[in-house]
């Protein structure tokens, strides 16, 4: 266990020597959920809610879900793709430490110097810019907290998957991005999946996507309450083993299929 | 003496793809896909034996790196045995490469971003090597192979040859009986590579470290290992000693005669005919080299210094690399 810690520990140290670029994140975000409340203030008008949900608890859930991307969000996805492009996976593989573990703990790392670096400075930035609604409740604060750990977990595994997918293909640019906006789309980042038609909405328990940043941000502005916030959980836990499965089968087909790149 | 490495009938096959050319050739690859079978390591079977150093040479493209790719747990072989340290090195992985270290030239394992010292930490945290172990034997390597001031240096901030010494002493964090060097010593200078050398050497002696070398550069070679083993299209052409292979091929001498004006090869080969002698065209003008056993050269010399007139005269022993680009060239060994 010492070898994972140490590595997150690395990651942080990587991350801090090209710290400058984080400052730069924050005003994009910045602007990103300025331009988010402006278009919602626009749309919301005099009425006061929509699919039971308030001007203010919307302006929060868009602050909230930009700055818990900052944290499940990771490049782990496209390092894979490139350490398998650039056949550095080599190296990885005679390590005595399993390759994919490594590659989660990293984005761990990554993870929290987002956290403090980027999510916490960013909020109090938000916060200062726009009216939102931080709440008091101690529980909902230790739900939040427990629920972006899970969106962690799903949006990892699914760059694992997406990675590992680099082995078939040894190119896999497009697919990436594909992904990535999928995620952007149906995780509830840029729309609230309760806004979706009904039946959109049907399809999409079917999908982990709402995991990642729909059920946190929905704790979060207390959306969601009592049995809601435990279904959301459990929906997430769910899906955070299940995801596990695909992961191991396409890791033993791809070191079947493993061609080391150049050289 | 127990084996370090034992191989036998081992094969590795890649599937290739070859485009058709043309862009209606682009269209049909994007339905059917042409493809053969390479095979990249074609049945070899060699042992080494524990302390052993020994050579693995071929031209680019032979199979080296497929193999040591194998032995090192990397690719999976498409048939074949191959134990290593006693341990078969794809099945239990994690438990096998802790046996080994391994050093490619041409990749770097050292995290670009962070100071080497940073790098090392991690190693020894991911081979579990205890405090006590680490400085008894990192304080002496990073002695011998003198990288103590580059220690708080980012990896992107080192020169080539620094770095090929912190990528060989992070290779040996974990004191590996088994050492794999895949062209460690390329693009290195020369004082670089005979540090390298020596030190490689002494952990040899002092660990009783097996050593298994692929490299270009033939002096590596003939100042490290006894043994050579040479893989030509995938199959081993020679495996033994290096004496050997310079005792079978290497015998005789070239003396290279630069005339003074122009020669016809027919008058050189009537000149020597009852002599064991091949004439060859030298790279510049009027230049031949005559390929001699011993107990013919004064005879040559002679006769061909009587009858032409000579501007310059070489006699050289017929060098290592020579020998293998000849084998090369041929593509199998005699004797």
């Amino acid at each position: 266990m010492a070898k994972y810690i140490e590595m997150i520990r690395i990651r942080f140290l990587m991350m801090l020597a090209y710290r400058t670029n984080y400052y730069s994140g924050i005003l994009i975000y910045s602007i990103n959920i300025g331009a988010y409340y402006f278009l919602w203030s626009a749309i919301y008008g005099d009425k006061s809610s929509i699919q039971g949900m308030s001007v203010l608890q919307m302006t929060t859930y868009v602050a909230v879900a930009w700055m818990a991307r900052a944290f499940y969000f990771n490049n782990i996805d496209r390092e894979i793709a490139m350490e398998i492009k650039e056949g550095k996976v080599a190296t990885e593989l005679i390590r005595p430490y399993s390759y994919l573990g490594m590659k989660t703990m990293q984005g761990l790392g990554e993870g929290i110097f987002r956290l403090f670096f980027f999510s916490l400075p960013g909020m109090v930035i938000v916060g200062l810019l726009f009216p939102l609604e931080l709440t008091t409740n101690v529980s909902t604060w230790g739900y939040f907290a427990v629920s972006i750990v899970l969106s962690f977990i799903i949006n990892s595994e699914l760059n694992l998957i997406a990675g590992i997918l680099t082995f078939f293909t040894l190119n896999n640019e497009g697919l990436l991005r594909a992904k990535r906006f999928v995620i952007d789309l149906f995780s509830g980042l840029i729309l609230p999946i309760s806004f979706y038609p009904a039946w959109a909405q049907e399809v999409m328990k079917y999908f982990p996507f709402q995991g990642i940043s729909y059920i946190p941000s929905m704790i979060f502005t207390e959306g969601f309450r009592g049995q809601a916030i435990i279904d959301g959980l459990m929906f997430q836990l769910m899906w955070s083993l299940i995801l596990l499965v695909p992961i191991q089968l396409l890791w033993k087909a791809a070191k079947k299929q493993l061609v080391i790149q150049g050289g | 003496m127990a084996n370090a490495i034992e191989v036998e009938k081992l094969r590795k096959e890649f599937k290739s793809y070859s485009s058709r050319s043309g862009l209606i050739g682009a269209f049909r690859d994007l339905f059917t896909r042409n493809y053969k079978i390479i095979r990249a390591v074609n049945d070899i079977s060699f042992t080494v034996k524990q302390g052993e150093m020994v050579g693995y040479i071929g031209e680019n493209g032979a199979g080296k790196s497929t193999t040591i790719k194998m032995l090192t747990g990397i690719l999976t072989p498409t048939s074949g045995k191959v134990i290593v340290n006693g341990m078969n090195p794809h099945k239990e992985r994690e438990k096998f490469v802790q046996t080994i270290g391994v050093v490619f030239g041409q990749r770097s394992q050292l995290w670009w971003d962070i100071a080497v010292q940073e790098s090392f930490r991690l190693l020894k945290k991911v081979y579990r090597v205890s405090d006590q172990a680490y400085k008894e034997h990192m304080e002496h390597v990073i002695e011998t192979l003198d990288i103590g001031p580059l220690l708080d240096k980012p990896v992107r901030k080192l020169s080539l040859g620094q770095r090929m010494r912190c990528e060989l002493a992070a290779a040996l964090i974990h004191n590996p009986p088994l050492l794999f060097l895949d062209e460690p010593t390329i693009g290195l200078d020369v004082l670089v590579k005979l540090k390298i050398r020596k030190f490689l050497k002494e952990i040899n002696e002092k660990y009783n470290t097996t050593i298994l070398l692929t490299t270009h550069d033939i002096s590596d070679i003939e100042a490290l290992c006894e043994r050579v083993i040479m893989l030509d299209e995938g199959k081993i052409i020679y495996d033994g000693s290096l004496q050997e292979l310079k005792a079978n091929w290497g015998e005789g001498k070239q003396i290279q005669f630069q005339f003074a004006k122009e020669v016809a090869q027919e008058e050189l080969n009537v000149l020597t005919a009852d002599l064991k002698v091949q004439w060859q065209a030298g790279e510049r003008e009027n230049v031949w080299t005559a390929h001699v056993s011993p107990t013919d050269m004064s005879d040559v010399i002679g006769r061909v210094v009587a009858k032409y007139e000579i501007k310059d005269i070489n006699i050289n022993e017929i060098s290592t690399e020579e020998i293998i680009r000849n084998i090369y060239e041929e593509g199998v060994v005699y004797g």
